[in-house]
Order: structure tokens, then C-alpha cells, then sequence
């Protein structure tokens, strides 16, 4: 599913150059559930944005879903976000102004999809997460934890092969997050990839793969302890 | 992602900022509604003018003969053999005394306007009578103390009674009035309605400078103008042996004159308006990259989830575009209204053409596409990662 090969993102600040992925080689398969932990200023964030497709790499190989990815331009990178990762952020990063069935619908549109497909599939995806009640709902009108579930349901909806999360329990309280937690679970044994950042050893644990990040160099990768 | 979506976005986002949208349309609106207004009273006004002018008579050639003396004139025999000599081109020749005379019925007093002539002018010119009779040839023959007066004359002096076969004085003779002239410009002060005719035999009498300086040629047809035209230049060149003296002209070329200045007039009021136009569309502008700085993390979003950078570019473009087509259909309501109005307050009919309406109307269109362009372009060009981290 994930293959990165050498890969170096390197910053130049003034005269200084700074390493923020220093020779990173990650071999990540199909329906693993794997978690990236780093404290912040260890490279994560930019790993996390190098395999959402966000960013390139200086240089190193990156194979997502079988296709090299690292060299593309910005709107096939977007094509490939759309297509192959599904986004769940720390501060959910939903529209405010938009209900949480339009927030849902928008990667679909994106896509292309008909509008009849996309009810369906917008309805499916909230339903999956508990919110077939709340779809004519503005962000604004729902608490953190039903606002991640739509956020979840937006990166399922259009049922992408990798789930990134992006200390997806961050912003929550401690019950918001063990839901949000057990909605991953719930998702990875539906069949779903996913790769969650955090920088909390506790978050990561729930993970069946722990990949450890420091300075821009993977310091750990164990199976977790479950 | 289709075009219709991207209306709907474009929409949705305009709806949810009503108020900021419509003062951003109203420079829009102002510019539109201030070209078609400004256009249209120019067309009106240079319709009423033509109209003006092909009232006074078509066929009609215009002649005016410069400098002061006795040498610098024609004489009556010298117009009737011109006419004579060239009957095949020439229906009429009359001359023209002209002379700024006071007038005086009973206690009232006014200044006005005096053409001496002859009793063709009434074909010549196209002068209708209104009251009464035009002077005869035997008047002018026999110097006849007659006169006609224009309807501002006999709204002035006579107000509620017929002024056939009173006397008036010009200048302290007693004249009888015979007739009334045809009202032909809303019987204003000023106007041709304000002035009075006499036969030229008599005026001679009466003005300081007797001289036949300008007359009138009737073409025979509208197409022999021009050889009329020629033949009176002849006639005048072999008199004065220069073409500085004298000025001919006929009523085709007062009308292209006229229409030329009138439509430069018009062009040039358009264009102070378009001006605001272009104001408007800065605004625009402005608004919209206020609107991208604010929405920067929504375009992060909607980067980040696969809008690919036209996506994002048509959606910033439509608004602006939707909010200066609005502005211009609005513009182009208040404009026809405002016209119409305005026209009604000027007595002049002010219709926007088609035209007006639609180049005014695209020209608002093409305002939201080029003043829209630069920031939906910049919103496009926004990298998702920065963007998503913009607070």
C-alpha cells in the first residue's frame, strides 16, 4: 500500500539546511493499522503530509496504491488525495458554513460523482458514523466529538484505500476521543488502512503497529502491544 | 467537478455574506445604471436635435456671406437671376435680413428676433402658419407693414386672444399681424418660436445692416442638392473671387455635423460612466481578495480533500462574476428606469436602446472576469499545507 524508499525532505533556512525527513524508508501493507508517533519537531508532520500527498519529498521514492506519486505536480497530487486518502484532522477542518452532508458531499464533487451516487453515498458514510440524524447540521450546531464523526465520515465517503488521521483526538475530551478511537478500530476491521500521527504514546498503543519518529529518523517500529 | 457545482459554491458563499456582497455590487450598479442613463439622454438629445433639423425643411441649402459693406453682399436681382439661370436644379432662392428688433403691444415691451424675407421662405424653410396667412408676394412687392409672429411672441403678448389684425410696433413702426407661426420648439424663449417675419422690401427699411448676407437655395429633389450646391458656389465665386467669403452648406451636412458632435457627446459621457464601471470592478477586486485571505483555510480544506486548482480558480471567478452580473442587472433596471425617467424631467425621449443595455450589461460581465481574475487566481496558487495552517 505505502511504500517510501530513502526519502529526504530537506528545508533551507537562510545558510542552515535542515533535515526534516533524514533517509526514511517505510513498507506499510494493505489493512494494517499503523501509528507514527513523534513529540513535535520530529519530522512527523512533514511524514504525515508526505504520505497524504500534500508535499514532495527532496528526494526518495514514494509508491501509494502501487503508483510513484513522489514526482507528480500539484493537481495530479490533488487528484491522488481525492482519490487514494481520506483526511482526518486535530481540528477536524470541516466548512462551517456548510451542513455536515455538504461537508461530506465535497470530496465526492470533487470527484465527479453524480448526484445520485453521492446521496447514497454521503447518507452511508454518516450513517457508518452515527450521524443519520444530525446530515442538515452546520458544524457550528455539533459538538467536537459529532464534528470528528463527520470529519470521519468525509474521509470515508468516497472510500479511499488509506485513512490518514492527524492527531484525530487532539481537540476532543477524553469520551469524544475513546469514541473517535474505537470508530478507528471499527474502520480497520471493516478493512480500511490507516495511519494515525499522534504524538501521545497512549493513542499509539491502540495501534497494531508502532512506528517511532526523532529527528527525522525512525527510531522504533514494533508491533504494538495488543 | 462541473460548472453548475461550482455555481452552486459560488452561490452558497455570496448568500452567506449578503450584506458585504451587495455594497460590492453597488459600485456595479452605479456604473451600469450611470452609462445607460448618460447614453440614452445623449441618443434622446441628438434625436431631438435631427428631428430639429429635418423639420426646417429638407432640399435646403444654407448660405452665408462673410464681412461687412456693400461689397460683401448679393443683391435681390442677382438671388432672382441665380434661380432663373438654373431652374433645372434651383425651385427657390429667398434671402434672409436679420436683425435683433424690439417690439412693443400695447405696455409690453420684448426683444426679439427679425428675419426679413421673401414669401417663398415659407416653402423654403418648411414654415408652417398656424393662425392667419403668410405675407403674399404683393406685400414684399408693395413693402407691406406686415408680420408674422412666433408662438412664444403670441403666447407673450396676446395671452388669450387672437393676435390677427392687431397692430405691433418694431423698433416704432406699426405692423399688422397677419399671421402665426407654427409652434416648432415648445414655444421657449429663445427659441425659433421667438422671433418675427417680415418681407425683406420692408425690413430693409428697418434693420442697420440692410445687406443680404445670408439666404436660402431650395433644391429642386433631394438629389439635386449637390449640383444646386455647385451652381451657387459658381454664382458666388465668380462674385467675390474666393471661397473665403462665403459658406455653403446644406442640411445633410448640418445633420452629419450635428450627429457626429452628438454622438462624440454621448461616447464621451459613456465613457466618464464606464469609468465608475472600472471603479466598481476594483472593488470587486478588492472584496474578493479580502475573501481569499479570510477563506485561506477553507481553501486548504478544500485543497486538501482533491479540489484540483482550476476547481478552485472557477469557483472564486463565478463569484466574482455572479456578484458584477448581478450588479449589472440591476444597474441595467435602475439605468431604464432612471432614463425614462430623467428623459421625462428633460421633455426628450430617453429610450435605451438594445445595444446600450447589452454592451453595458457584458461590459459588467467582462469587469467581474478581469477584476476576479487576479484573486481567484491567487486562491488557486494557495499551498494546502500553509494554507491548513492558517489561523
Amino acid at each position: 500500500m505505502i511504500r517510501i524508499q530513502n526519502m529526504y525532505k530537506i528545508y533551507k533556512m537562510g545558510k542552515v539546511e535542515v533535515k526534516a525527513l533524514d533517509n526514511i524508508s517505510i513498507h506499510i501493507k494493505a489493512k494494517e493499522f499503523v501509528a507514527i508517533i513523534g513529540p513535535s519537531g520530529s519530522g512527523k508532520s512533514t511524514l504525515m503530509n508526505m504520505i497524504g500527498c500534500l508535499d514532495t519529498p527532496t528526494s526518495g521514492a514514494y509508491y501509494l496504491d502501487n503508483k510513484e506519486v513522489s514526482k507528480l505536480k500539484d493537481d495530479d497530487l490533488a487528484e491522488i488525495r481525492n482519490k487514494k486518502v481520506g483526511f482526518i484532522f486535530q481540528r477536524f477542518n470541516l466548512l462551517p458554513k456548510l451542513t455536515a452532508f455538504e461537508n461530506v458531499e465535497l470530496p465526492l464533487i470533487y470527484r465527479g460523482i453524480s448526484r445520485k451516487k453521492r446521496v447514497q453515498m454521503v447518507l452511508e458514510a454518516l450513517e457508518q458514523v452515527g450521524l443519520g440524524d444530525r446530515i442538515h447540521h452546520r458544524p457550528p450546531e455539533l459538538s467536537g466529538g459529532q464534528q470528528q464523526r463527520v470529519a470521519i465520515a468525509r474521509a470515508l465517503s468516497s472510500k479511499p484505500p488509506l485513512i490518514l488521521a492527524d492527531e484525530p483526538t487532539g481537540a476532543l475530551d477524553s469520551k469524544s476521543g475513546y469514541e473517535v478511537i474505537n470508530m478507528m478500530h471499527k474502520l480497520h476491521e471493516m478493512g480500511n488502512t490507516i495511519v494515525l500521527i499522534t504524538h501521545d504514546s497512549n493513542i499509539a498503543q491502540q495501534a497494531k503497529r508502532i512506528i517511532r519518529i526523532m529527528d527525522g529518523k525512525i527510531v522504533e517500529d514494533k508491533e504494538g502491544a495488543q | 467537478m462541473n460548472l453548475l457545482q461550482a455555481f452552486n459554491m459560488a452561490l452558497k458563499s455570496i448568500a452567506s455574506n449578503k450584506i458585504r456582497a451587495l455594497l460590492t455590487m453597488l459600485g456595479i450598479v452605479i456604473g451600469v445604471s450611470s452609462v445607460i442613463i448618460l447614453v440614452s439622454l445623449g441618443e434622446g438629445s441628438s434625436k431631438v436635435i435631427t428631428e430639429r433639423i429635418q423639420s426646417m425643411g429638407t432640399n435646403l441649402i444654407h448660405v452665408r456671406i462673410f464681412g461687412r459693406g456693400s461689397n460683401r453682399t448679393v443683391s435681390e436681382d442677382e438671388l432672382i437671376s441665380l434661380a432663373a439661370n438654373n431652374s433645372e436644379v434651383i425651385e427657390n432662392v429667398v434671402p434672409s435680413l436679420d436683425d435683433t428688433v424690439t417690439i412693443k403691444y400695447s405696455n409690453k415691451n420684448m426683444q426679439t428676433s427679425l428675419v426679413g424675407t421673401s414669401e417663398a421662405y415659407q416653402t423654403v424653410r418648411n414654415t408652417n402658419v398656424q393662425q392667419g396667412r403668410f405675407f403674399s408676394a404683393l406685400d414684399v412687392e408693395r413693402r407691406q407693414k406686415v408680420v408674422l409672429i412666433g408662438a412664444y411672441i403670441a403666447n407673450e403678448l396676446f395671452a388669450g386672444m387672437s393676435p390677427i389684425g392687431q397692430t405691433i410696433k418694431i423698433n416704432g413702426d406699426v405692423f399688422t399681424v397677419v399671421g402665426v407661426l407654427e409652434e416648432k420648439a415648445g414655444a421657449a424663449q429663445g427659441s425659433d418660436d421667438d422671433r418675427v417675419i417680415i418681407p425683406y422690401t420692408t425690413a430693409k427699411r428697418l434693420v442697420r445692416n440692410a445687406n443680404i448676407t445670408t439666404f436660402y437655395v431650395q433644391a429642386k429633389t433631394p438629389d439635386t442638392v449637390d449640383s444646386a450646391m455647385q451652381k451657387v458656389e459658381e454664382f458666388l465665386f465668380k462674385k467675390f473671387n474666393n471661397t473665403d467669403s462665403y459658406r455653403v452648406f446644406n442640411q445633410a451636412d448640418m445633420l452629419n455635423t450635428v450627429n457626429e458632435t452628438t454622438k462624440t457627446l454621448s461616447m464621451m459621457l459613456g465613457g466618464i460612466a464606464a469609468i465608475s464601471l472600472v471603479v466598481g470592478g476594483i472593488g470587486i477586486m478588492n472584496i474578493m481578495l479580502v475573501s481569499v485571505t479570510e477563506r485561506t483555510r477553507e481553501i486548504g480544506i478544500r485543497k486538501a480533500i482533491g479540489a484540483k486548482r482550476k476547481s478552485i480558480l472557477v469557483q472564486f471567478l463565478i463569484e466574482s462574476v455572479v456578484v458584477s452580473c448581478l450588479g449589472g442587472l440591476i444597474g441595467v433596471v435602475f439605468g431604464v428606469i432612471g432614463a425614462h425617467f430623467i428623459g421625462k424631467l428633460m421633455s426628450i425621449s430617453a429610450q435605451p436602446s438594445f445595444t446600450t443595455i447589452i454592451l453595458s450589461f457584458s461590459f459588467s460581465a467582462v469587469v467581474g472576469i478581469f477584476f476576479g481574475f487576479y484573486p481567484a487566481d491567487k486562491a488557486s496558487r494557495l499551498n494546502p499545507i500553509e494554507a491548513l495552517r492558517f489561523e
